[in-house]
């Protein structure tokens, strides 16, 4: 017993210095260096554009998990749900020629795009689901994105731990063919829980990358004195801004 | 003098036991995010796992608390460290023929008597390694360790990620889709655990001095083993 605490006592005082050393400023340059390695690693690895991997219809998960938020409570919200979401606008702005107000209508209008895909979660699980919806390139080229524009952010109606939920990537994953703004999962309207009536698919990252509930786009230059500053909400929180590993 | 141990063969195997160390601590601290295991490429509810894993408490985990977004961090970075060097100790290990004149077997070694009699001696705590650096059991932990294990810990990390997904999906079918690979990593690592535990206990019975000494020194090629 008394070699168990040992073993032990060895254990924790090697996993606090690791707690110490990860609040250092050296660790924090390390592990952003670590995070650009990969994002180029996987750039390298597939070329140009690589698809993630489709999956027959057999594949798909009987239930898909809403996580992290599951509904927007809010007075306005319930409004548009009661209304089927017919005056919901996905506003499109920031450092762009012509901004523009889009309606699901306007949306569903668009060439559509449908992809059995696999979500993977941070914590590990993955479900595979349908999604439909148009392609973000052809709208963010629709609306002229200027050339001093280096990200694209995505504003959403959530509040989650009473922060406003957002996230953002980089111009190469925000015209990738696969990165829809979906409406619909498994054929059928997006349910609540999962980011009812529209939600970003960015597939090649983990599913904090996919906005759900969203409400606006935007270009910016920086992501500087947005939210936290991070690029994200879970960013902001500490998980990594490239969230394909 | 040609030492026991080459240079390159001591700075992996101390680089290679750190990494490994924080990789499986930072694991666990992973694992606690979702303990549960799948096969095949889909899975979150308790009826599709084929196993449920008991939450790992925090003395064990880095860091020493519930932190999924720090517990990546670590295991990400470390992950090039442990990766890089394995594959600079290779290069270098086939370079200095240690692989070769060390590791390989031969055909007589796989006789099952011969294989009887080396599993008697290790139970008499006789280490004799008939005129070889390392004896029959030794060449097949280190080999599956080496060839097997640890480049399966890569494969698996890497077949995980959805970035590497979309640029090898290959990758990911062959070890039989994303929530495989995830139990395979699981089941892996601890097959690392067991090799270190035998590593160290049978370190500890044949003269742990000389033998630590030798890993950091480098030793002399006629020490005693």
């Amino acid at each position: 017993m008394r070699r168990r605490n040992l073993l032990a006592g060895l254990a924790a005082t090697l996993t606090a210095g690791c707690t110490r050393i990860g609040q250092s400023e050296t660790f924090g340059t390390l592990v952003d260096a670590a995070e650009g390695l990969h994002r180029r690693a996987h750039r390298a690895m597939g070329g140009p554009a690589p698809l993630a991997r489709e999956y027959p219809r057999s594949a798909i998960s009987p239930f898909f998990r809403g996580n992290g938020s599951i509904d927007v409570a809010t007075d306005a919200y319930r409004a548009h749900q009661a209304s089927g979401f017919a005056d919901w606008r996905l506003a499109v702005g920031g450092m762009v020629e012509r901004p523009m107000q889009l309606s699901l209508a306007d949306l569903t209008a668009l060439p559509q795009r449908t992809q059995i895909t696999r979500h993977d979660c941070v914590e590990g699980w993955s479900a595979i689901g349908e999604w439909t919806g148009p392609q973000l390139g052809p709208i963010l080229e629709r609306a002229g994105v200027r050339p001093e524009a280096r990200y694209i952010l995505f504003r959403c109606a959530d509040l989650l731990g009473g922060a406003p939920y957002y996230e953002s990537c980089d111009l190469a994953d925000a015209f990738h063919p696969q990165t829809i703004i979906a409406h619909r999962l498994n054929g059928d309207p997006l349910p609540v829980q999962n980011g009812a009536p529209l939600r970003l698919r960015l597939e090649r990252q983990l599913g904090y990358k996919h906005a759900k509930y969203l409400a606006g786009i935007e270009a910016v230059a920086s992501l500087e004195g947005i939210g936290g500053g991070k690029g994200g909400y879970w960013e902001d929180r500490g998980y990594q801004w490239y969230a394909g590993i | 003098m040609r030492r026991r141990h080459a240079l390159s063969t001591r700075l992996w195997h101390w680089i290679n036991a750190l990494s490994l160390v924080v990789l499986f601590m930072s694991g666990l601290n992973i694992s606690n995010a979702h303990p549960r295991l799948y096969w095949g490429d889909k899975g979150f509810t308790p009826a599709e796992a084929w196993a449920e894993i008991p939450r790992f408490p925090h003395w064990l985990t880095i860091p020493d608390h519930y932190s999924l977004a720090a517990a990546r961090d670590w295991h990400v970075l470390f992950a090039w460290v442990f990766a890089l060097s394995l594959l600079l100790f290779m290069v270098a290990a086939l370079r200095n023929r240690h692989f070769a004149r060390d590791l390989v077997t031969r055909a007589r070694e796989w006789r099952p008597a011969a294989i009887g009699a080396d599993i008697r001696a290790h139970l008499r705590l006789r280490f004799d390694h008939g005129g070889g650096k390392y004896n029959f059991l030794q060449k097949l932990s280190y080999g599956v360790v080496l060839f097997i294990l640890l480049p399966l810990m890569i494969l698996t990390g890497m077949a995980m990620s959805p970035g590497v997904d979309a640029a090898w999906g290959w990758l990911g079918a062959a070890l039989g889709g994303r929530q495989s690979a995830r139990s395979l990593h699981f089941i892996a690592a601890w097959g690392l655990v067991g090799f270190s535990v035998g590593h160290v206990v049978l370190v500890l019975l044949s003269g742990p001095w000389g033998q630590v000494r030798a890993m950091i020194t480098g030793g002399r090629t006629d020490e005693a083993a």
